[in-house]
């Protein structure tokens, strides 16, 4: 049991934003969410992360429904990585990362030998190690974004959740930071643009078009010519990759 | 260095920090009880204040007893209070609404709460019941709710906040003309104006003991969301993606900022930029971390203070310039510096 949505439905300003969406993240892997823009990824991913109530339908995590959850308690199980996280503090990126232990210490807790060593292997795990005391603005958005990884790895979560991890990123680093996460071995769903990147990385992928969910599954199965002209609206033509063995996608201009 | 220096080696520089601290509180107390119209010795003060305190029966002139026990000590400790407090909202402001120009005056909190008390003092509405402190706080949480309405309303940018605060600051500062003007005897409208700038002429004892209690209290509360705070480093999603319940602490924090500002502007008027200048240049010493922020903004606000009303007495002679404007002095040009320095999140 992990992080699982049933006939969720949501909206705002009088507008229907995510329409009755069913979907369950298999335990360890990654799921991989794709769709046009407004389509409600980003909606949907607040409201599996329990920032946005739910009227309709029912999100649980771990077998508990999250609404009946304290804020602590979730974040205590579920991080996420925001697609912009921007801040004028003048923190360090230890301050960071030190961020990811607030869930599990109590308000007067002080600093513990446990909190110091996930905030450690985490900054390790993302190759931060070295820049512990740098300055977040003197950051490249790469590593802001590896930054953000290793505050929610700090959260020791056992689910993870990424709105657009790879945006405004080189190629490397899109790279990168998508095999970081596939590494880390939690369950993650992943909001991505990118079909390719989706294609490469993502065990399962869910289509989402207007707020519904119209497909789920693996990526030979999920990507075809017929969703994407379907969803997308552009041709494409979609073969295995000889150099990934997984689906690649081609497109052709309109 | 710094971080995983103080981080880690526990409470003994902590402690340190807290003597050296205090020393230097009680020194700036200290050199403001021998200034003033009548220019007494420390030597005298300290007699006078081991009189007062223990009984120990130096011999002091009664005048210069009643002057440095009544008079100096009590406004040098409400000073010390004030600026502690309007410091450490300072720094709950800025957090809360992440912008680093939010600070009591000019989100307009001081304005309502001055509107608020003017309505007390001149109308008498609420009487004794309510009192000035009573409804100077009234008036702070309707001008909190009314910038909370103008600038959250619709995502809440750093530039919407402010100019709402600049909003509910017109308002309420038309409403507390309008009151002083219409209702307010010519000696009353006098006394108010004067009070209105700031400034810390009336102050006796029981508003000491008025301050004190509600600084302390209020920065304990401040205390205990120390990492809280941290945790809104990256706005409130991020917040609530941490564990943090937004809208209690919220309620709380903003509860806790508006008593210790309506207590304060009740007893001493809208005294302005402490919460703007203290917090920023503290957060150049210690860093962002709230846990040492705010105790050395409480701290360091205090000092500021005492030595601000130290010079408002001697910055001319013979004559009292409202405490008000010189922190304004000092606090508009801080303004203006991080009005240029401020960087949009990148």
């Amino acid at each position: 049991m992990t992080l699982a949505a049933r006939d969720l439905r949501w909206e705002a300003g009088g507008r229907i934003i995510v329409d009755g969406v069913t979907l369950e993240a298999a335990p360890g892997r990654m799921l991989g969410l794709v769709g046009p823009n407004g389509s409600g990824k980003s909606s949907l991913l607040r409201l599996l992360c329990g920032l946005r109530k739910v009227r309709s339908g029912v999100v649980s995590l771990g077998g508990t429904n999250i609404g009946a959850l304290s804020r602590q308690a979730v974040a205590r199980r579920l991080a996420v990585v925001e697609q912009h996280a921007g801040t004028q503090s003048q923190v360090t990126v230890e301050d960071v990362v030190r961020l990811g232990r607030s869930p599990h210490r109590s308000a007067l807790a002080p600093w513990s030998e446990v909190d110091e060593a996930a905030v450690a292997g985490a900054l390790e795990r993302v190759g931060l190690d070295a820049r512990r005391d740098q300055p977040w603005e003197t950051l490249s958005g790469g590593e802001r974004q590896r930054a953000q990884i290793a505050r929610a790895l700090a959260q020791e979560p056992s689910e993870l959740v990424l709105d657009e991890p790879t945006n405004h990123l080189d190629v490397r680093h899109q790279l990168d930071a998508l095999t970081l996460v596939r590494g880390l071995g939690v369950t993650s769903i992943v909001a991505l643009h990118d079909l390719n990147l989706a294609a490469l990385f993502c065990d399962e992928i869910a289509v989402l078009a207007e707020g519904r969910l119209v497909r789920s599954g693996t990526p030979e199965a999920v990507l075809n010519p017929e969703m994407i002209a379907e969803v997308f609206g552009v041709c494409a033509e979609v073969r295995v990759s000889a150099l990934s063995g997984r689906p690649h996608i081609e497109y052709r201009p309109n | 260095m710094r971080g995983a220096a103080l981080s880690s080696s526990g409470w003994l520089p902590c402690v340190a920090a807290a003597l050296a601290s205090l020393a230097l509180l009680c020194l700036a107390v200290a050199l403001a009880m021998t200034v003033g119209e009548m220019h007494i010795p420390l030597q005298v003060a300290l007699q006078a204040l081991g009189n007062a305190l223990f009984d120990l029966g130096y011999a002091v002139n009664p005048i210069q007893q009643g002057v440095l026990v009544d008079y100096r000590l009590s406004r040098a400790l409400f000073a010390a209070c004030c600026g502690g407090a309007l410091a450490v909202c300072g720094v709950i402001l800025q957090a809360l609404l992440r912008n680093p120009l939010a600070e009591p005056y000019l989100l307009g909190i001081s304005a309502g709460a001055s509107t608020g008390a003017v309505a007390v003092m001149v109308l008498g509405l609420g009487g004794a019941a309510v009192g000035v402190s009573g409804g100077a706080l009234l008036g702070a949480v309707m001008a909190l709710v009314t910038v909370a309405f103008l600038a959250i309303g619709d995502g809440g940018t750093s530039e919407r906040v402010i100019l709402s605060g600049v909003a509910a600051a017109q308002i309420f500062n038309a409403a507390t003309a309008t009151i002083v003007t219409t209702f307010a005897s010519a000696e009353q409208a006098r006394g108010v104006m004067f009070w209105l700038l700031g400034s810390l002429g009336g102050v006796r004892w029981p508003d000491v003991w008025l301050a004190t209690p509600v600084t302390l209290a209020g920065f304990a509360v401040c205390l205990t969301h120390a990492r809280t705070l941290d945790a809104f480093t990256f706005g409130e999603d991020a917040a609530a993606a941490l564990g943090v319940s937004v809208s209690r602490v919220r309620l709380v924090l903003f509860g806790t900022t508006a008593a210790m500002t309506a207590v304060m502007v009740s007893i001493a008027g809208a005294v302005g930029f402490v919460g703007l200048l203290i917090p920023h240049t503290v957060r150049l010493v210690v860093g962002p971390r709230h846990s040492r922020l705010l105790p050395a903004a409480l701290v360091t606000g205090a000092v500021f203070l005492v030595l601000a009303d130290i010079l408002s007495r001697v910055l001319i002679a013979r004559q009292v310039v409202p405490i008000g404007v010189v922190t304004a002095l000092f606090g508009a040009p801080a303004f203006a510096l991080i009005l240029t320095r401020a960087r949009r999140p990148a």
